[in-house]
């Protein structure tokens, strides 16, 4: 247990380790860098920032001198916000991100257990179709169109009821939170409702609820106690990368709520080239979702007895 | 499972318990999951802030911006938020008054000659602290604009002041500017070379006041947030969570705060997602709505809001790159692309946004020449449509360049205008001249490293003014100007340019613009589209918001609010 914790972390380094250099490269690899800008009228405006920022240094040696600050935990100074330390970026960011990330989840694993349980209890009927249509809708129409679609029917709520029933942007309250949460875990909870279902309909044909049922067991019990419980594993392993991906931010969920959250600078930073800022957040969210990637994989191992840990 | 409806009955006693377990459980534990997340949004992004978009009793609005300032030193800030910002929280020696003309600042009076100027401070301006803001503040603060440490993009404005580009390029120290404080309240300014529009230039954000001790004390972080910023303007920022809000109140200190009648403005959702800045108007969130998009106009119209407009003084236009080697380098292609160029039906069928103009030159109409508008006194050369005689031109161009198939590359943006204009002239060269168009479409940073390299035949850009005289646009197209992405060479133009910056007489001035202007169309040098103009909805009952194209893009420093519209 212990060492195969100790190694699954070491290769979480590694891993860390290369999502970060892969970046490095990338991001170079890309015209430009994040001092262009419209009004560089001489030569020697670009290169006073340049050697500002240390931009006129070899590329190798920005790269040592990188790895080397964020080995001590510095990601060091961001190119467009030009004050800012984007450690305070993330810290200052990701709780938000964060906090919508945790309720995006819930509604996502709570949505995908209960409907994906609906859908394989009425196989082949009406809900399960209906369901099933939803399912797939949102799965394939993009979050910016069901993020806009709801906030406008907020709008209209609002202009019904003459009245704020709930805040069509902004951040503080839970009111803030529910729709933006609601649209961002959309596309997961579909995803688990279909995981769901088809764990569900794999035990209905299992021996051990054979067995149950010849014991005589009414079937909500055997529901709850023997598909239900045996059902939710595989959604669990999902659960882990769900969060990573999902509490890191959606950039188009915080663009059009006006979330300040971590997602948009994400895309904002690769958007205006911000070397630090992708580095910082890139790498912050590797090392996230590798960590979560392991946590599920040691919890998976102490809730199936039949996976052991080697 | 079939057979659903005869096992329901069996529902045993001990599973409809456990049933009702799980259900109260579960409804617990999301209570108890939303109590604790609405807490941790209560801290976190500066927890809950906004109000109505108008509170009448506490005199304050709320409203949406595009986009956070990215910094807030005045000496290296170079965007048009931090520049909307910071004009409501500095004040320079000289304002914009809101149409199109100067009004005094930190400076009662002043003397504003061709050779130097010199500056009068009142006595009653003062720093949020209490301390009187001197002549000495604009001194440090312009030195370190023009010092090559600081790095700032826009330390060339300065270069009309003498050695500030000697400065820049690190050839002089700092305190060789030509600025001097005479005393706390006489400024003395030298300029490099004769100049008529010195007062024109500084009501610019970048020349704004620091003060020396106040800004060392930051320790390099002059600026980056709320509490280290001094205020000398109307308005003073009390609060700035970045990403998220940022809050003005109103500035007792400011010499002139009678005049301001707004107690707080609080920018309180930071998004450039247009329709979620329209949907907050429309729920009564945010006061006013500012750079709407075509696709908007609609819906808004229906609801009667009422639309304004103002020019943000740019001007949008087809760069055509004249490096050798390019096809785009013969002249005959240039003029067949010319011949063909349609702004009407660009701006009126293509675009479809009522706030745009036809643009007759790469000078906007807007432009001041001697006494009327510079075009009138300098009128364009006419541009008339022919495409049989394009066709001939191109058929000159293919022999020159021994090409059969002329294909170009059309650099543009990824933003809604960018790509309809770009669809629009790839279906229409082709239908029109049979030009090939490859369209390459790239992000902000991109398309200007592209532009820069080189590395394109045709592109779309706009250009916006930076002060009030037509210099602003004519030297664009110099030789030396890195943003003359082309590298259009012409000594003619170059020569006419230097005319115009060492002459002062506005004449002589006028003639050589008159001359430029005729140059970059008789070589077909860039392709003028059309003049932007910024749609805009606001609360009827919020009044005297300034809207301009030169200056902060909005002032609410002399806004009020009336109760009924």
């Amino acid at each position: 247990m212990f060492s195969y914790t100790l190694k699954r972390l070491i290769q979480g380094v590694v891993t860390v380790w290369f999502i970060a250099t892969a970046t490095f490269i990338a991001m170079h690899a890309v015209p430009g860098n994040p001092l262009t800008g419209e009004r560089l009228t001489n030569d020697r405006i670009r290169a006073n920032l340049e050697a500002r920022y240390g931009l006129d240094q070899p590329v190798f040696d920005q790269y040592l001198i990188y790895m080397g600050n964020m080995l001590r935990g510095d990601f060091g100074l961001s190119y467009t916000q030009e004050n800012r330390r984007v450690n305070d970026i993330i810290r200052e960011h990701f709780p938000v991100s964060a906090t919508l990330g945790v309720l995006a989840v819930a509604f996502a694993a709570f949505g995908g257990i209960v409907w994906g349980a609906l859908t394989a209890l009425y196989r082949n009927r009406l809900p399960d179709a209906i369901i099933m249509l939803l399912v797939i809708l949102a799965i394939s129409v993009p979050s910016f169109v069901v993020a806009g679609l709801s906030q406008l029917a907020i709008v209209n709520l609002n202009v019904f009821f003459r009245a704020p029933i709930l805040p069509v942007a902004g951040w503080g309250t839970i009111w803030h939170m529910l729709v933006p949460a609601m649209v961002l875990g959309l596309s997961t909870m579909a995803y688990m409702t279909r995981l769901m279902r088809s764990s569900m309909l794999e035990i209905t044909h299992a021996d051990f609820i054979r067995t149950a049922q010849a014991k005589g067991l009414s079937p909500t019990r055997i529901f709850l106690k023997h598909q239900l419980r045996n059902a939710v594993l595989p959604v669990v392993t999902v659960l882990g990368p769900a969060i990573a991906a999902i509490t890191t931010g959606g950039f188009v969920v915080e663009l059009v709520f006006a979330i300040p959250g971590l997602g948009r600078y994400f895309v904002q930073a690769v958007q205006q080239l911000d070397y630090t800022v992708i580095m910082g957040t890139t790498v912050f969210y590797g090392a996230f979702l590798v960590f979560m990637v392991i946590v599920v994989d040691i919890a998976y191992g102490l809730i199936d007895p039949r996976v052991s840990l080697q | 499972m079939t057979g659903t409806k005869e096992r329901r009955d069996a529902l045993s006693r001990s599973a409809a318990r456990q049933l009702l377990w799980l259900g109260a459980a579960g409804t617990l534990a999301f209570a108890g999951l939303l109590a604790l997340l609405g807490w941790a949004a209560s801290v976190t992004g500066g927890g809950a802030v906004a109000g109505d978009a108008i509170d009448f009793e506490a005199k304050a609005i709320t409203t949406s911006i595009r986009s956070d300032a990215p910094q807030l030193d005045s000496s290296r800030s170079s965007d048009v938020t931090s520049n909307m910002i910071l004009s409501h929280a500095l004040e320079g020696l000289l304002r914009y008054d809101g149409h199109g003309g100067i009004e005094p600042g930190v400076a009662e009076r002043w003397d504003v000659g061709t050779d130097s100027a010199t500056f009068y401070l009142r006595d009653n301006a003062r720093w949020s602290d209490g301390q009187p803001v001197t002549a000495h503040d604009f001194v440090f603060a312009w030195q370190t604009a023009v010092d090559p440490a600081t790095a700032s993009r826009y330390a060339f404005i300065f270069y009309f002041i003498k050695n500030a580009e000697a400065i820049n390029n690190g050839e002089m120290d700092r305190s060789e500017l030509g600025a001097r404080a005479v005393s706390d309240r006489v400024l003395e300014v030298e300029y490099e070379n004769p100049l008529t529009f010195f007062e024109k230039i500084v009501p610019f954000f970048t020349f704004s006041p620091i003060r020396e001790d106040f800004y060392l004390s930051r320790n390099g972080r002059y600026g980056a947030d709320a509490e280290d910023l001094l205020f000398n303007g109307p308005f003073k920022i009390t609060r700035w969570v970045h990403g998220a809000s940022i809050r003005l109140e109103k500035n007792p200190a400011y010499w002139n705060a009678d005049a301001v009648k707004l107690n707080a403005i609080e920018f309180a959702y930071i998004t450039n997602d247009a329709s979620a800045r329209l949907n907050l108007f429309q729920d009564g969130r945010a006061v006013d709505v500012d750079y709407l998009p075509a696709e908007s106009l609609e819906p808004i119209l229906k609801q009667r809001f009422p639309l304004g407009q103002f020019s943000d003084g740019s001007v949008w236009y087809l760069q055509i790159n004249h490096r050798p080697g390019r096809p785009t380098s013969n002249y005959h292609l240039r003029r067949a692309l010319q011949l063909v160029n349609d702004r009407d039906e660009l701006v009126n069928k293509v675009l479809k946004m009522p706030s745009y103009k036809v643009a007759r030159s790469f000078f906007p109409a807007w432009l001041k020449g001697e006494e009327r508008s510079f075009i009138e006194e300098y009128p364009p050369r006419e541009s008339t449509i022919d495409v049989a005689e394009a066709r001939r031109e191109l058929e000159l161009a293919k022999r020159e360049l021994g090409l059969d198939v002329i294909s170009l590359v059309l650099l543009c943006d990824d933003l809604p205008v960018g790509v309809k204009l770009s669809e629009y002239l790839q279906g229409y060269l082709k239908r029109t001249l049979g030009l090939d168009i490859k369209v390459d479409r790239q992000i902000f940073g991109q398309r200007l490293e592209k532009a820069f390299a080189g590395d394109f035949d045709i592109a779309l850009f706009g250009w916006s003014p930076d002060y009030d005289d037509p210099m602003t646009f004519a030297d664009l197209l110099a030789s030396w100007n890195l943003n003359n992405y082309g590298r259009y060479n012409n000594p003619e133009l170059d020569e006419q340019v230097r005319i115009a910056q060492r002459s002062v007489d506005q004449r002589v001035r006028m003639q050589a613009f008159g001359r430029i202007q005729d140059i970059l169309f008789d070589d077909a040098v860039i392709l003028p589209f059309y003049e932007r103009s910024v749609l805009y909805a606001q609360d009827q009952r919020l009044r005297g918001v300034i809207r301009q194209r030169l200056g902060p893009y909005l002032d609410y420093s002399k806004a009020y609010l009336v109760e009924s519209p």
